[in-house]
């Protein structure tokens, strides 16, 4: 469904990706593991086209996404929900969400769309005409993941979605990609949350540095020594 | 007291149409992230432009803004695209020397507006003439209306009236289009608004234009209350920074409280203190609210 082929990106002088490959297949859960500064986030932006790759490709259902303008990535169903949220904090839960839809694809849809994520977020649906920036960090989370499947997606690229959460929070948070999962999105999740992201994804890649050293479904992970020690501190 | 209501309706008035200065200039902070120092001159650009309609087409002031707002609108895109957005979109020219930019821009248009016009006070004449035929000003550009003892010149209400109605359309775009939304959007998080598929260069654009399309409507409306020569931008481009600043830095709704305190302030001060200290006490309202409330009046505002 995804495929990141060979990708090198630069800040400028800075190269922080280096030969990035990995794949995503349809309905699967895949994470993206590292530690902080590895290259996690900038995956992402490289695949939204925020930031322009100097090397490779991005292929999304026979679409090369490097050439591709950010809305039209959109319009393919490609869909980035940043780390730290980033909501529009001046305005209503229901703009928020209706800034989701503005695709040709998903406008249509806005109405019956917002319902759905309503029935997702109950608690959402209590504060719909709340100021976004007053919300709780769970809550803005929501907002954001809502104002993602807005956009319909057919991969959801969530990035540290349980960043700053606490324990009993992270876990709805992870429960909810779960659900998301199941409704046929296939997700991409970067997480530094790696025990619990293990145990429920399909399959996991390591970044380090930039460069991807390990890769292997969420068990072969879990048991792999090498994991073990780095990550899980075992 | 017939003075005090009569001195309040009209800084009311004047405020009104303060506001929409101030609204174009607050637009443009949010977006853009810069103090837009040609906004005066912009709006100079919509007299010239409406005394020019009078003197050789014998059109109606207030008729002009079907012209002048479309046309500044397009001048404005165009310094915007050509001039502007090519420094914002780089991150490495701090914002501070973006706004050396619209300074420049500024100085061009007073100066083009000096060679073109002389630097002679005009005002809309009581005739003109047209082909050989004399026309007169349309007669309610002369008379008041009189509630009570108070009188109010009409120019003024029409101009409050005009500028209410452009302010609520200027709130409907911004809160019921997605364009509008994403004028928001772009001037609350630029990258989230990217992340929506909003082009931000394009709001960027579109947003120093519909800025500037206000300041043509309110150059439309001064003129018959106001005169006209190629240094009268700066004084604007100043009360709609106090307007801004007032408002709290990029909030439409405290940009409209900010226009009627300098409306206010400024009418009072010519009453009860004296017509030459007009401007210094707006200045000094000014300072006072900055000393006060050093945010300005945010705390009012959604949009
Ligand atoms: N906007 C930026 N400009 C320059 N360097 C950046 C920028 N964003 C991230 N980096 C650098 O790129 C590297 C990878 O960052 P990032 O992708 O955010 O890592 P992660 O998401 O895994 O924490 C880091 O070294 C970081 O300092
Ligand atoms: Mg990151």
């Amino acid at each position: 469904m995804l495929k990141v082929n060979h990708v090198d990106m630069s800040y400028g002088d800075l190269q922080v990706l280096w030969d990035v490959s990995f794949e995503v297949r349809q309905g699967e859960i895949i994470v993206l593991v590292g530690a902080n500064g590895a290259g996690k986030s900038s995956i992402l932006k490289t695949i939204s086209n925020i930031k322009n790759p100097s090397h490779g490709e991005i292929i999304f259902e026979d679409f090369n996404l490097v050439t591709a303008q950010p809305h039209e990535i959109i319009e393919h169903g490609v869909i980035h929900v940043p780390e730290g949220r980033h909501l529009f904090n001046e305005m209503t839960v229901e703009e928020n969400l209706i800034m989701g839809s503005l695709s040709q694809r998903a406008k249509p849809r806005r109405n019956e769309m917002i319902d759905y994520c309503f029935g997702l977020f109950p608690r959402l649906k209590e504060r719909r005409k709340q100021i976004a920036g007053t919300l709780s960090g769970g809550e803005q989370q929501m907002v954001a993941i809502a104002r993602g499947l807005m956009a319909l997606p057919k991969i959801l690229m969530l990035d540290e979605p349980s960043l700053g959460l606490a324990p009993i929070l992270v876990q709805e948070i992870f429960e909810i990609v779960r659900n998301v999962s199941k409704e046929g999105i296939t997700i991409l999740l970067v997480e530094q949350n790696v025990r619990q992201t293990l145990a429920f994804c399909d399959r996991a890649y390591v970044l380090e540095n930039g460069r991807v050293t390990k890769e292997g479904t969420g068990n072969e992970l879990l048991n792999d020594e090498y994991v073990r020690e780095a990550y899980l501190g075992i | 007291m017939e003075t005090f209501l009569q001195t309040l309706a009209s800084g009311i008035l004047i405020g009104g149409l303060y506001a929409i200065i101030g609204i174009g200039m607050t637009l443009i902070m949010g977006v853009l992230n810069i103090i837009n120092l040609a906004h005066g001159q912009i709006l100079m650009i919509s007299m010239y432009i409406t005394w020019v309609l009078w003197h050789y087409f014998g059109i109606d002031p207030y008729m002009s803004i079907f012209i002048t707002i479309p046309t500044v609108f397009l001048i404005a895109e165009g310094i915007s695209k050509y001039f502007l957005h090519p420094l914002i979109d780089k991150d490495s020219i701090l914002p501070e020397n973006q706004v050396l930019m619209t300074v420049g821009i500024g100085m061009v248009i007073m100066e083009l507006a000096r060679t073109i016009f002389t630097s002679d006070f005009k005002s809309i004449s009581p005739t003109t003439t047209l082909r050989g035929e004399k026309i007169d000003i349309p007669g309610y550009l002369q008379n008041s209306i009189h509630i009570a003892n108070i009188s109010i010149s009409i120019p003024l209400l029409i101009a409050f009236s005009i500028s209410i109605f452009l302010t609520l359309g200027l709130f409907l775009f911004l809160t019921k289009t997605d364009k509008g939304r994403s004028v928001r959007a772009t001037a609350q998080d630029k990258g989230a608004a990217a992340l929506m598929g909003i082009s931000t260069a394009k709001i960027t654009i579109l947003t120093y234009g519909i800025g500037s399309a206000l300041d043509a409507a309110a150059g439309s409306l001064l003129l018959p209350i106001y005169y006209l020569y190629p240094d009268v931008g700066p004084i604007f481009t100043v009360k709609a920074f106090v307007i801004t600043i007032l408002g709290g830095l990029g909030s439409t709704v405290g940009a409209i409280f900010g226009g009627l305190i300098l409306g206010l302030a400024e009418t009072f001060g010519a009453t009860y203190i004296s017509m030459g200290y007009k401007d210094a006490v707006g200045l000094i309202i000014f300072l006072l609210v900055l000393v006060f409330f050093p945010g300005g009046l945010k705390r009012f505002t959604k949009v």
